[in-house]
């Protein structure tokens, strides 16, 4: 240092007691020029109006509600959005012809009854059925909103779901023009569709957020930002966004002209905060900031030690370990899969090593949760059983090295996502491998849309991988596999599979589908075209007073729009 | 001095066309498809999405439109947010990022040169031992953990006040900036309080100070004078690009308190592989820090006699 014998320690002494009272003469003035920055700055902020995030979870006197969402919605014109952010939001904010209920049947919304037969499909729209701004929501409004949907130069990535309408494929191919799209208003209140083929869940199609309503006149004036802003969009449903500040938060509040106000209680749901940190809106509810949050594993004996109630559901979705089909990799090879199939133990993988609550052990692509004929599909037609045997498992193993000609199975590559939760899946996946089958395994973890590219280019041996539904009819998982469908990404091409998802898609009668269904679980089983490993769950905690929240399957989810807050609760 | 500030805004913008075209090429080279999504698309409606983007014309084309248009100041639609121009995303966020980012550098410069020049006066005595230990924290420490525990202790102490003295998170008000702002300057603090402690030792030392003492000037004179003045000078070097760091660097922070800022837009447009977004963004914030550095040198001029501007 620098600083050694320069001076006298007593001169020192004096000197560095003078600076000492001038550098806290400084200090002062920087903490009071702080004191007048902030409140400078807050005079300027009450002057240019923004927001304040002060309100509490939940908020009785009026009928209140704070929350917060993961991400800002991306898209709220609701023939483009495909995400689950903007789909929670419209499902708040807008409603179509047909709904999900509370009980997750298909019922009445704005049309108050329908008829579907095999070629053609009515609905009788109710006439106290409003806009936002005190319209009726007509027949025509349905018609703009599909047209626009399949239009091609509006790219619709769920466009696919209005192809059961006659000519729907056609025009979003541009092989017809969008006027011969096979919908009409015979008069405001009737919808008339006319169906490409028969189709056994159409009413369940049309509760989709793609088949939602667009009035044209006001599309029209948006100039091509419909749905970028707050005033930039109309409100079919209970509740309607009376503020939206991007990334930061939106303001809920009830849609006075909605037609079932009755079913109606919360006046406003605040959404307060938007963060993708799982442990800050954990904070936030402990804080009585948010009236609701997912949890996080990390954070679930945090939760559990502050004697929360803590519940757990699932989410709908479906992860299985997906293989690579092409003729060039060597899990290709049936006997190989099989081999796989016999040593990972999927309880075992959910139980001991992720070990969250909610999370159910995968033994069928198709989730407990799907509707069967009467009863829930699972009951009726149960998955193939599985019996883990290691000595059956090496035997197909030299059955699969023989039929390839090689004497060592290649180091296989697992493709995975870059999360913790993946992380510890594949690395579990890769361990089982070693030590029951001697196979080495290297993981190769990916941001989501490299996986997915190169899931695409067939870069993988197996990939650990989701799929989650968009309607509930078995359908929305049965024809993953078939051979034209882009999502199937290993290329798994089999005649047989092909012939069954076919008749399960032309098919009306309700047991011969779900037979169809049973037998595609069957033949995905045998012929082990990919493993299923959990369907996910969710868990969550609730403000106490806050009663009847709806976690959803399919369609918006969390869904508040029938909640209430009944202070007496504990 | 004009012409020198001309030389310098013409090597700025140089510097920024290099970032725009680096930052063009190294995102087309990136794997992975931006129009890719949780379901696949049909190869007619892939078509027309490419279309609409421009991603049907060669790399070559699109990189001179792009060129042309950022020249013009537009950095077009956001393929995640397609109704949101960049623009707007940039106009809407970065006052956000800015005001916390401001906050930050004047909390950690005054910070730093209030407790580097406390330390240097009494060193390798206990105040000093105490400070430094805190510093290396604070520089060691990244901000991630600082900001949870940052937020977790405000939710204790609200907790125990039984009120909500001071919000966890949000946007609105200041009272929503003190802590982030706090957070993310702390880092920055912590580094400048070891330059001003160390440049301040050097100056203590220095003949003009032991002549100021011979000549008996006043010890507040020659503390404020002859060694603040002088000691402050590498703090300032290094505030500008700082300035850039935090203001552009706030990404974790943004996401624990739930701030609308544009470091969040930032990151997770890599990650979603949004190139519009992913362009404005960088050539936004790599302008910025260009403009950052030459101020910083300008700035220099007038507080350092001794540095010519030419």
């Amino acid at each position: 240092m620098s600083d050694v014998n320069y001076t006298q320690p007593d001169g020192e002494e004096s000197f560095a007691k003078a600076a000492g009272k001038q550098l806290l003469g400084f200090g002062l003035a920087t903490v009071v020029f702080f004191g007048l920055l902030m409140w400078g700055l807050q005079t300027l902020a009450s002057m240019v109006g923004s927001s304040t995030v002060s309100a509490k979870a939940v908020d009785a006197e009026n009928q209140s509600i704070t929350i917060a969402i993961a991400t800002e919605p991306p898209q709220m014109d609701s023939t483009l959005a495909t995400d689950a952010s903007s789909g929670m939001i419209l499902g708040h904010v807008m409603e179509g012809l047909l709904r999900n209920s509370m009980d997750d049947k298909i019922e009445a919304a704005i049309a108050e009854r329908w008829e579907i037969n095999a070629t053609q499909a009515t609905f009788w729209l109710r006439d106290d059925a409003r806009w936002s701004d005190g319209e009726p929501i007509t027949a025509h409004d349905f018609v703009f909103a599909w047209r626009s949907a399949l239009k091609p130069e509006n790219a619709s990535e769920y466009a696919f779901l209005l192809y059961p309408i006659k000519n729907g494929r056609a025009v979003n191919e541009g092989d017809l023009p969008y006027t011969e799209l096979g919908v009409r208003a015979v008069d405001d209140q009737t919808l008339v569709v006319d169906l490409e083929r028969p189709i056994a869940f159409f009413d369940k199609l049309v509760a989709f957020p793609t088949y939602l309503p667009i009035r044209e006149d006001f599309y029209n004036a948006t100039n091509g930002r419909f749905g970028a802003d707050a005033w930039e969009m109309l409100y079919s449903g209970p509740f309607m966004i009376t503020s939206w500040v991007h990334g930061s938060s939106l303001l809920l509040e009830r849609n006075p002209y909605y037609w079932d106000q009755d079913s109606i209680s919360l006046q406003q749901i605040n959404i307060g905060y938007i963060t993708s940190d799982g442990t800050a809106k954990l904070n936030f509810f402990k804080d009585n900031k948010i009236a609701f949050t997912t949890l996080l594993a990390e954070n679930l004996t945090n939760a559990m030690a502050q004697r929360w109630h803590i519940e757990r559901t699932q989410d709908g979705t479906v992860f299985f370990l997906d293989f690579n089909h092409r003729p060039d990799h060597v899990t290709s090879n049936r006997n190989l899969r099989k081999a796989l199939q016999l040593v990972l133990d999927m309880e075992e993988l959910v139980y001991k090593v992720t070990k969250l609550p909610g999370y159910i052990p995968g033994e069928s692509l198709f989730p407990t949760w799907l509707q069967g004929v009467e009863d829930k599909f699972r009951k009726e037609y149960p998955a193939p059983e599985l019996i883990l045997d290691r000595d059956e498992a090496l035997r197909h193993l030299e059955l699969a090295k023989q039929e390839l000609g090689i004497d060592e199975i290649p180091e296989l590559i697992l493709l995975s996502g870059d999360n913790p939760l993946s992380s510890l899946q594949s690395e579990w996946v890769q361990e089982v491998l070693r030590t029951k089958l001697g196979i080495s395994v290297k993981i190769d973890k990916q941001i989501f849309k490299q996986r997915l590219a190169k899931m695409t280019a067939g870069e993988f041996d197996m990939v650990l991988a989701g799929w989650g539904p968009d309607y509930d009819d078995p359908l929305t998982f049965g024809d993953l596999y078939a051979s034209w469908n882009k999502n199937n990404r290993g290329l798994y091409n089999n005649p047989e599979m092909d012939r069954l998802i076919e008749q399960a898609q032309n098919s009306v009668v309700p047991r011969e589908r779900m037979e169809t269904f049973a037998a595609i679980q069957q033949l995905l089983f045998d012929d082990v075209a990919q493993l299923p490993m959990y369907e996910r769950g969710v868990t969550f905690v609730i403000h106490p007073h806050l009663k009847n929240v709806k976690q959803r399957v399919i369609g918006a989810s969390t869904d508040f729009t029938r909640a209430y807050i009944d202070t007496t609760a504990y | 001095m004009l012409k020198y500030a001309f030389k310098r805004i013409v090597q700025g913008l140089i510097t920024v066309w290099f970032i725009a075209t680096a930052t063009f090429f190294a995102m087309h080279a990136v794997p992975g498809d931006p129009l890719s999504g949780d379901k696949a698309l049909s190869d007619k409606t892939r078509a027309n999405l490419e279309a609409k983007y421009g991603l049907d014309k060669p790399l070559m084309t699109q990189y001179g439109i792009y060129l042309a248009n950022i020249a013009k100041g537009d950095f077009g639609i956001s393929f995640t947010q397609e109704n949101r121009k960049v623009n707007d995303i940039i106009r809407e966020h970065f006052p956000v990022s800015a005001t916390l980012g401001i906050l930050a550098i004047l909390f950690a410069g005054a910070g730093g040169i209030l407790w580097g020049a406390l330390t240097a006066l009494y060193r390798n005595r206990l105040p000093d031992t105490i400070i430094m230990f805190l510093v290396i924290l604070g520089i060691s420490v990244p901000s991630f953990v600082v900001a949870a525990i940052g937020q977790l202790s405000l939710v204790n102490i609200n907790d125990l006040a039984g009120v909500s003295l001071l919000p966890i998170g949000g946007w609105g008000t200041v009272w929503h900036m003190i802590v982030p702002s706090m957070v993310l300057g702390l880092g920055t603090m912590a580094y400048l309080t070891r330059l001003m402690r160390s440049s301040m030792l050097e100056i203590i030392s220095s003949d003009f100070v032991r002549t100021a003492k011979a000549k008996g000037v006043p010890p507040t004179q020659i503390f404020t004078r002859h060694q603040l003045r002088n000691a402050i000078l590498p703090v300032i070097t290094v505030l500008g690009p700082s300035i850039a760091g935090i203001t552009t660097g706030g990404f974790v922070v943004e996401i624990i308190f739930a701030i609308p800022g544009l470091g969040r837009y930032f990151v997770q447009a890599v990650q979603q592989l949004d190139y519009t977004v992913i362009m404005g963004t960088t050539v936004f914030f790599g302008a910025f820090l260009v403009f950052m550095v030459i101020l910083v040198d300008i700035i220099y001029g007038y507080v350092d006699p001794r540095v010519r501007l030419e």
